[in-house]
């Protein structure tokens, strides 16, 4: 099996930053990066898969700055065979510019399946991995929470509100890979080291125009300052009266 | 929330790609499955030998031996931040991976012959085999010159009689790296080591109890009675006393990295807690006597930091001396026995529960001071360093 | 003027919440540029076009209808290839989708399709002649971005709940219309949607969140978060993430920056200190209550409205206060 894993160079969402002084982006110092949440989903079940009925091929391709190169470094550590980067000095915020770049890529591929993270946890857009399955006509299962393939087709599973869908498609495909499904491995101190040695190409990333950007980001509104309104069960009626009279919820 | 460490001079910069990731990597392995369970197991003393496939897979255990033998074949800075990482999880299992890295592999590397390494070290850094090393006697500790445990040779191999006592591992090990006379008792020249499976007869291990130091560790009496083992149980290359004191400068080297891990950790509590907890209308952390603390162990864990990393490197091109170990070694369990007390104080009654970290560590280092060369012991290494005299 | 479009989203045959919020922003959007005409697309198996009633409520003047027995679970590639032929053929200023299990997948499909950007998951926005500027929560939950779309049609999807559906009736005239794909054709086919839990209120729906934490201390106490929910009769249960990372609640209880995003009009936090992860999924909710033993919990931080207490104490008696403040009403 052929598969490609899309990833991003992600913030480390615990950390606190702040806003840069361009106003649209935050500011990198001190921050820590990584591969964002869900891609390292993907990666892992792109790796199981394989694992479970070899032979096959995993390509982890990001596009971003050089920087992006660590986090393709982290996917080889993983397992990963080898490492696409498409060079952009910038992320744009414009998820179909990026899918037009993935897929100018991935087209020539011939890759069974094309995982993608269901949102990368810095811009929580969600829109890169079915824009990038439209742009190359393939089909595509949006936040998978379950997967099993055989014979070239597949059966996922994904969750609905309240309910849970099940999809059948055949492959190749692309599937955006939702929490709950596999956790990621971490990198052994092996894949570590042979991480160097895995092959990495680099090329210019095609974005073509960007027609959405950030015109402001900034923190959001503190919510204005709650109080406790009582300690044990006798805080109880007040509570109540105030939910009725001063919130209007009950 | 996930560890993220102490680095106020950056020495993060001076890492390379590999060594960050290495240290990262353990460092998610430890939260993931060390501190889940770590405060159950110190308070059962239980080692929690459930991980060792784990720590296996993930290539810890012989780290910096060679990878034809299975082994990660890291460098020794690499080998340290995987020390520092366990050990700010637990001094125990941070022993763990000393004595089945550092004096079970390194010697069976160091003194073995080609066939012995070939058979023990992939199964070693598998965790299919578990090590002990056998040198501490009840009466001798600090002077292991002096141990009474005899190899006799014989037609076909040799005979093993004695008892070892402190082993870390003893009780689960697979194989025990014993280290006896085979000359008169007053010639340590005549000691060699031995690998002795502990399914041999003659070979028992009772667990000490009643421990208040590395709870979750597996420390235990060996007693060896007629113990018969084949020739080829001898590792060759090994002959004197130098023999395992060459094994006991690696796990030190470890030791002056781990026990910084254990330090950062109490620090990083204790600075966590000082933000949240509220007395007197303000955050402990606003009044100068938690400052100054603070200070004082930040100060102890850079100064640490700085001599670890510069061991390592030292190491690594090969100039490293035991006695350069000795210095790292005593300072730095020394400083993080200050640290983990201090930052239990500063923890007020929320420091004496299990709950919190300090207390374990601070009770943990305690061995960790006395163990591989108590701290004084380091000190007259140094001073017979320093002043060509012995002064033991 | 312009028309704006508005993709409304069924389930078993009925128009879900989040369709309304999609109609009514559509109208706001027309009315913003001109007051032209709210047109709303509705996809499903037979009968469907019933949900055209409910529609024309919320402001819009046409519904087109697609009913085929094949479209009755659903149809992504069906659905996707009708709205972006729908948005092609409309000549509509703006295009809104709900940011849903599905819209998620549906939107960004349409926008691929019709070479347009999207700007998704947005909770608020305004339109002029020549530009869409959005907000949209990033780096979940911690940043709001402000976003410029530069396109004609600005297609949106919007993040369920963001939107208060406003009732303002209009003509709604039903079109039944062919779909775009024939659904022979199409590749990947939803065979099951199964309930999870027939009875319970899903989280980004239900106007009361009661959510547990740690501080239950066993998975059996959760039946005290489930009778409070219970109490309020409108209450669906979460949970965090220590909670379901443990088993005690199934994940697709978590409340988080990982799990469900939700704003309720009243969340009630049980026993959960206020992890940041935690708080990126539920502090945009419109009043926060929370029970907890330490005053200098984080979630005080962010709650209106806190107890501190034993919540094995204070639970009870407020789902009893709860229960009978219902009644009195």
């Amino acid at each position: 099996m052929k598969i490609a894993v899309c990833i991003k160079r992600v913030p480390d969402t615990e950390m606190r930053f702040a806003i840069a002084a361009n106003r649209t982006s935050i500011d990198p110092a001190g921050l820590k990066f990584d591969l964002s949440d869900f891609d390292g989903y993907a990666v892992e079940v792109a790796l199981r898969l394989v694992e479970k009925q070899p032979p096959g091929e995993v390509v982890a391709i990001t596009l971003g700055p050089d920087a992006a190169q660590e986090t393709l470094r982290k996917a080889l550590s993983m397992g990963v065979d080898r490492g696409i980067h498409l060079a952009a000095a910038e992320v744009p915020f414009d998820g179909l510019a990026i899918a037009r770049a993935l897929a100018a890529e991935l087209k020539e591929g011939g890759y069974d399946l094309i995982l993608f993270g269901r949102m990368a946890t810095d811009s929580g857009n969600g829109t890169v991995g079915p824009m990038t399955a439209e742009l190359l006509g393939l089909p595509c299962v949006n936040a998978v929470s379950g997967l099993e393939l055989a014979e070239g087709r597949g059966t996922a599973q994904r969750e609905l509100e309240g309910a849970t869908e099940t999809v059948s498609f055949p492959l190749p495909a692309v599937l955006t890979i939702d929490e709950g499904i596999a956790r990621p491995r971490l990198p052994s101190l092996k894949g570590i080291m042979s991480a160097k040695k895995k092959p990495v190409e680099s090329r210019p990333a095609a974005l073509g125009p960007v027609r959405l950007t950030v015109d402001v980001l900034e923190l959001p509104k503190e919510r204005a300052a709650g109080r406790i309104i009582g300690e044990g069960p006798d805080a109880v009626p007040e509570l109540i009266r105030l939910l009725r009279e001063e919130a209007k919820v009950l | 929330m996930a560890f993220e460490g102490v680095d106020f001079y950056q020495l993060d910069t001076l890492l390379s790609e590999e060594e960050r990731a290495i240290r990262d990597t353990v460092r998610a392995w430890v939260d993931q499955h060390l501190m889940p369970v770590i405060g159950e197991c110190y308070i059962e003393g239980r080692f929690p030998k459930e991980l060792i496939p784990g720590l296996a897979e993930l290539g810890v255990l012989g780290a910096n031996l060679p990878e034809k033998y299975g082994c990660a074949g890291l460098n020794n800075v690499a080998y340290g931040l995987i020390m520092q990482e366990l050990e700010r999880g637990d001094s125990g299992i941070r022993s763990f991976a000393s004595v089945q890295g550092a004096l079970v592999m390194y010697p069976i590397h160091a003194y073995g012959s080609e066939e012995q390494k070939q058979h023990w070290l992939p199964r070693l850094a598998a965790g299919k085999e578990i090590g002990c090393f056998g040198l501490t006697e009840p009466d001798y500790g600090s002077n292991p010159a002096g141990m009474i445990t005899t190899a006799r040779e014989t037609a076909d191999g040799w005979v093993l009689n004695g008892t070892k006592m402190w082993i870390t591992n003893g009780s689960q090990a697979t194989v025990a790296i014993v280290w006896a006379k085979t000359g008169a008792l007053d010639d340590p020249k005549s000691i060699r080591g031995f690998i002795v499976p502990t399914g041999t007869r003659g070979y028992t291990a009772k667990d000490q109890k009643g421990k208040l130091s590395l709870r979750a560790s597996d420390t235990s009496e060996i007693h060896l009675e007629d113990v018969h083992l084949p020739k080829d149980a001898l590792l060759p290359k090994s002959g004197g006393l130098k023999s395992p004191l060459g094994c006991l400068t690696q796990a030190r080297y470890g030791i002056a990295w781990g026990a910084m891990g254990a330090a950062m950790a109490c620090y990083d509590e204790a600075r966590q807690y000082a933000r949240d907890r509220v007395m007197f209308g303000k955050p402990i952390a606003a009044t100068q006597i938690q400052q100054v603390r603070l200070a004082e162990m930040l100060t102890e864990i850079t100064k640490a930091q700085c001599l670890a990393l510069t061991l390592g490197r030292l190491k690594d091109q090969g100039t490293m001396t035991p006695q350069q170990v000795s210095l790292a070694k005593r300072n730095n369990v020394h400083i993080a026995c200050e640290c983990a007390r201090e930052a239990r104080r500063l923890l007020g009654a929320n420091g004496i529960l299990v709950e919190y970290h300090s207390m374990r560590h601070m009770a943990n280092l305690e061995s960790v001071y006395t163990y591989e060369g108590t701290h004084d012991m380091h000190g007259l290494i140094l001073g017979q360093e320093i002043t060509g005299i012995a002064a033991f | 003027m312009a028309n704006t479009f508005a993709f409304a989203e069924l389930r078993a045959g009925s128009a879900r919440k989040v369709a309304f919020e999609t109609v009514t922003a559509a109208r706001a959007a027309a009315d913003a540029t001109g007051g032209g005409e709210v047109h709303a697309l509705v996809l499903g198996g037979p009968g469907a076009s019933a949900a055209a009633a409910q529609l024309a409520r919320y402001g819009a003047d046409l519904v087109q209808v697609v009913e085929h027995p094949a479209l009755a679970l659903g149809n992504p590639e069906v659905f996707a290839a009708t709205a972006a032929a729908r948005i092609k053929a409309g000549g509509y200023r703006a295009g809104f989708f709900p940011a849903s299990a599905q819209g998620r997948d549906l939107a960004p499909r349409v926008a691929a399709a019709l070479d347009l950007p999207l700007a998704s998951d947005v909770t608020g926005f305004e339109i002029t002649g020549d530009a869409l500027i959005a907000r949209h929560p990033a780096y979940i939950g911690k940043a709001v971005a402000t976003l410029r779309l530069a396109a004609t049609p600005a297609l949106v999807s919007l993040r369920p709940g963001a939107i208060t559906p406003v009732e303002q009736p209009r003509a709604g005239r039903v079109e039944m219309v062919e779909p775009a794909l024939d659904p022979a054709q199409a590749r990947v086919v939803v065979t099951a949607v199964t309930d999870r839990g027939a009875a319970k209120l899903d989280l980004g729906e239900a106007p009361v969140v009661v959510s547990g934490g740690r501080g239950l201390k066993a998975a059996e106490n959760f039946r005290l978060v489930e009778e409070l929910a219970a109490a309020f009769g409108n209450a669906a249960v979460g949970a965090t993430r220590a909670v379901t990372d443990d088993g005690w609640r199934p994940s697709t209880d978590q409340i988080g920056q990982t799990g469900r995003m939700v704003s309720p009009a009243l969340y009630v936090a049980v026993g959960i200190s206020g992890a940041i992860q935690h708080l990126a999924g539920m502090r945009t909710a419109r009043v926060i209550v929370a029970i907890n033993r330490d005053k200098d919990a984080p979630i005080f931080k962010v709650a209106d409205y806190g107890i501190v207490g034993d919540l094995f104490e204070v639970v009870p008696r407020l789902t009893e206060a709860v229960r009978k403040a219902r009644e009195e009403h």
